[in-house]
């Protein structure tokens, strides 16, 4: 039983992650990737985090992914030029992904894992509750707990910072039209404003 | 005070001096600048007659007094001391040295008015006289070196003092570089010296050096015959002697010390004070006396047919320190050293009185060019006549008195040295001649114009021109000043030379023999353990020799002005008749030549060789391929700093690969 | 299940977005492929806690979704600034480090 739902959640994961990097419309990769998150947390389960599964959904799949999910709806589609700058690259890139998976395969395989019980130790009862998950939080890994917060705090406010409207950003995109007879309408570029609605694309953009 | 406190204050009164001018030169006036460096000399020469006063009234045996002010041996390793020897020999040639250069600066400060550089002139003279101090003075072998390392800087500076002129600067380079040469000889000697006694200092170096070498040992003659040739360079003797004649390129008062009085002495000095070194190695004494004994009969004869005045005079010189040193090689210090005083007389003075005469001609120095000027310059002509008589060893001047006593102590040792004396008696007669030929060339025969001009009462003013080349030069700075002056017109110049032509004409009556020995009881202390010091020529020898070294005088001089005065074109006709003869002596005996072909040339092509091959190819080429390879090396890393992003995460991964797999390998 | 299957799964999961990091042009796409490298350790966390018997791996689990979750924003921070100043959406042609 334990099996089927490992090889489930294993084709969902390895799918979901083959489709991320194959698809050429990032839209559908973001969603391929939530089908990979949620394969995850399926794991997890099978890992006794149950917490972590949970965390993985509503806070990973769930908030995170329809971040991603706004920010390509946002920029839109580009379609990746064929041609590769970089010589070489298409060619040793697998190559090299390939070499480091035999690498840890076979540290994986060929070392002493070998002696980990097939199943593992007992384990108690609330291994991976959120009690126990709690208790070690505000414990043994306050500092982490706290540290992780702030490192919250200062993303938030990258983020603000970085994706914020500034007064010398696209003309017409910064302080408001000076009142005069003429209509700014008119020499307002087309902007991304979500509020302005969808935007009409100007030649010279290229997006996503 | 004390003789050793004399003795510092001999040093240390020009080298005040000497700095004190250098850096006031932009505050002080020209004239206060000069008698300050007329009072510094005059100060020394007044500690060198304190300090005589004070060996005087000391005994006789201790009369040899060193001191020290530092001693180097702890620091070096190397035994020698900043200190001086104040004895009879160093005090002598002070007195000479700072006698002579007292009148010098003093004829200076006349002559030299109206020059750009007068504040660097007398600041390098000053200095000048403070190497020589030092070089006499010294009490070890090491400060030797360095006071005659100093005086050949001191020359170099004066020589081409003029230094915007070509002509100047390669007669500078030329004396400097030949006497490098015998500083190579002179600091190999003090080498051998150290390490085969162990000291540098005088004292102690005569005392051991009896005890250490056998006569004629091989060190002890190679040691001489290096301190022999620092003496020959600096004196310039044969081969070593191209310098003199090119360094009259420097300001006449420069030429009347350097190359009369002093710094041409110094090689005569130095084997007087390594005496004990030479008596013991024969040989090479021999050798220095056959040089000096050759340098005195050729440089004679040149000096019968070049055409510069002061180049005759320069080989002059050089004809009669080649007595000095054949003097002193073959024993006869007392006479070589009086000589030396008589010769620093008479000899500056005629370069003086040059002077005056070039000035009159406007810095052109050509005899062809000169004529009658008895009556336009009358001072000029008294006292040169007075240095030439001097100089021709006419009976009764200073000059007489002195080379003839050398002569006879040739005689007195025989053997070989009667070569050498009739050598001298030779050269003699020539000198007598070309003396005169020099008088009656310059002040009697045809007037020339600038003569008729100076009668008029009219200094002749020419285009300011270089005296060999005859191109045009500049009057500012690095070049003569525009004003010439004459000893009749400036007093400065006529005092200097008066006080000479005194000393030359009266100074010989301190040693004639049998009646004053004045230099010889004075030298003994010094001389006390020569053997060859105390070899005493009978005096009536010394008459017989007197007389006939006067009799080739007179001789001489009456051949001169019958030559000149009264038949007058015979010259012309001898040197028609006698052309190879004449080519060989006007071109100097071709040792110019000879030195340009056997060193000049090879050292030029070797130094193009280097230049052309060695440093383009091997030094060049080393150094662009570092450059090239370096390079190579930048642009190959440089291709892999593309920007591109995915590029540098390939690198990342790449690497990561890597790693694991050298973690896996050594892991099993 | 024997860990090692989870280890390994981890691995190629890892290596898979390696692939696409290398491979893929658009920073949005990049971006996604770190999620899966971020979200295939994780996975090698909690198997290892799950076979240590230890929680501690999954608290480390845990900050690792934190910190994926911050460099995210910031990222997608990035890439909204980017496309607000018409700039082409392309890692490529950021080359300013070039030479």
């Amino acid at each position: 039983m334990v099996e089927v739902a490992f090889f489930a959640g294993a084709i969902g994961a390895l799918g979901g992650a083959i489709a991320v990097i194959g698809l050429r419309n990032p839209f559908y990769s973001v969603l391929a990737l939530i089908v990979h998150l949620i394969s995850l947390a399926g794991l997890f389960l099978l890992l006794h985090a149950e917490f972590l599964a949970a965390a993985q959904i509503v806070v990973y799949a769930g908030a995170v992914m329809v971040l991603y999910l706004f920010v390509a709806a946002y920029v839109g589609n580009i379609d990746e030029p064929l041609w590769e700058p970089i010589p070489g690259q298409r060619l040793i890139a697998p190559l090299l992904a390939l070499a480091l998976f035999v690498e840890l395969s076979i540290a994986i395989l060929g070392t002493a894992l070998k002696t980990f019980d097939s199943e593992g130790p007992i384990i108690q009862d609330g291994f991976g509750s959120p009690e126990a998950i709690g208790e070690l939080l505000l414990e043994d890994f306050l500092i982490a707990f706290e540290a992780a917060s702030l490192l919250l705090l200062l993303a938030a406010v990258g983020a603000v910072v970085l994706a914020g409207r500034r007064r010398d950003d696209e003309p017409g995109d910064g302080p408001e039209p000076e009142a005069g007879p003429e209509p700014k309408v008119g020499t307002r570029v087309g902007v991304g404003e979500p509020a302005g609605g969808i935007d009409d694309t100007p030649g010279r953009r290229e997006g996503i | 005070m004390s003789a050793s406190t004399y003795g510092w204050l001999i040093l240390a009164f020009p080298l005040a001096g000497s700095i004190l001018i250098a850096l006031s030169w932009k505050v002080l006036p020209a004239r206060t600048a000069g008698w300050l460096g007329v009072g510094a000399i005059g100060l020394a020469f007044l500690s060198a007659v304190g300090a005589a006063a004070e060996l005087l009234s000391m005994p006789a045996e201790e009369r040899l007094v060193p001191d020290s002010l530092y001693d180097y041996a702890g620091a070096t390793g190397i035994p020698f001391d900043l200190g001086i020897l104040v004895d009879p020999l160093s005090i002598f040639m002070a007195l000479v040295v700072s006698g002579v250069s007292t009148m010098i600066h003093v004829y200076s400060v006349g002559y030299m008015t109206s020059d750009e550089g007068y504040h660097r002139y007398f600041a390098y003279l000053n200095f000048f006289v403070f190497s020589m101090l030092l070089l006499v003075l010294a009490g070890n072998f090491v400060l030797l070196v360095v006071g005659w390392a100093f005086v050949g800087y001191a020359s170099y500076a004066l020589v081409s003092f003029w230094y915007r002129r070509t002509t100047a600067t390669k007669a500078g380079m030329k004396a400097f570089v030949i006497n490098v040469i015998g500083d190579i000889g002179l600091v190999f000697a003090a080498i051998l010296i150290i390490q085969q006694l162990g000291a540098s200092e005088y004292l102690t170096v005569f005392e051991e050096a009896p005890g250490v070498f056998e006569s004629d040992e091989w060190t002890i003659v190679a040691i001489c015959l290096l301190l022999t040739l620092g003496a020959i360079a600096k004196s310039a003797q044969l081969p070593l002697h191209t310098w003199l004649p090119d360094a009259m390129e420097g300001p006449t008062p420069v030429s009347s010390l350097i190359h009369a009085a002093t710094m041409v002495t110094a090689g005569v000095y130095l084997i007087a004070r390594a005496h004990p070194l030479f008596e013991l190695a024969p040989t090479a004494a021999n050798i220095a006396a056959g040089i000096g004994a050759v340098t005195l009969f050729v440089a004679a004869t040149i000096a019968i047919a070049v055409k510069d005045l002061k180049r005759i005079i320069a080989y002059s010189t050089m004809s009669q320190v080649g007595y000095m040193i054949m003097g002193v090689s073959i024993g006869a210090y007392s006479a070589g050293l009086f000589h030396l005083m008589t010769h620093a007389f008479f000899k500056a003075l005629l370069f003086m009185a040059a002077g005056s005469v070039i000035s009159a001609m406007a810095n052109m120095q050509n005899v062809d060019k000169m004529g009658g000027f008895r009556r336009a310059l009358p001072f000029t002509f008294v006292l040169m006549t007075i240095g030439a008589l001097a100089l021709a060893a006419f009976p009764g001047t200073s000059g007489f008195w002195s080379k003839d006593e050398i002569l006879g102590f040739a005689i007195e040792r025989g053997g070989w040295y009667w070569a050498c004396a009739i050598a001298g008696y030779v050269a003699a007669f020539i000198t007598a001649f070309y003396s005169f030929r020099i008088i009656f060339r310059v002040f009697y025969g045809p007037k020339c114009e600038e003569a008729k001009e100076l009668e008029g009462g009219h200094l002749h003013h020419g285009p300011p021109l270089n005296p060999h080349t005859f191109e045009e030069e500049d009057t500012d700075v690095g070049f003569p000043g525009k004003v010439h002056h004459i000893a009749e017109r400036s007093w400065p110049m006529a005092v200097g030379m008066a006080v000479l032509g005194f000393g030359a004409l009266f100074a010989g009556y301190i040693q004639v023999p049998g009646v004053t020995h004045v230099i010889t009881s004075w030298l003994e202390p010094t001389f006390e353990n020569s053997a060859l010091f105390h070899i005493e020529v009978p005096v009536k020898n010394a008459y017989i020799g007197y007389a006939v070294g006067g009799a080739l005088s007179i001789v001489g001089i009456l051949l001169a002005y019958y030559l000149y005065i009264v038949a007058p074109g015979t010259t012309d006709r001898i040197r028609a008749r006698f052309r190879h003869l004449y080519e060989l002596f006007v071109n100097k005996w071709y040792f110019d030549e000879l030195q340009d072909a056997v060193i000049y040339r090879p050292v030029v092509a070797f130094g193009r060789f280097a230049n052309n091959v060695f440093e383009r190819y091997v030094v060049q080429g080393l150094v662009a391929f570092v450059r090239e390879g370096t390079g190579g090396l930048g642009d190959t890393v440089k291709a892999a700093q593309s920007g591109f992003i995915r590029s540098y995460a390939l690198f990342v991964i790449a690497g990561f690969v890597a790693l694991g797999l050298y973690f896996l390998i050594t892991a099993s | 299940m024997d860990t090692s299957w989870y280890l390994v799964l981890s691995a190629l999961l890892f290596s898979t977005g390696a692939i696409g990091v290398l491979i893929r042009r658009s920073p949005l796409v990049i971006l996604l492929c770190l999620e899966l490298m971020l979200n295939s350790a994780n996975l090698a966390f909690l198997a290892f806690a799950r076979s240590l018997g230890d929680q501690d791996g999954q608290i480390m689990a845990l900050i690792v979704m934190v910190v994926a979750a911050c460099e995210v924003v910031v990222g997608l921070g990035l890439i909204v600034a980017m496309y607000r100043r018409r700039l082409p959406l392309d890692v490529d042609e950021a080359r300013g480090l070039r030479g």
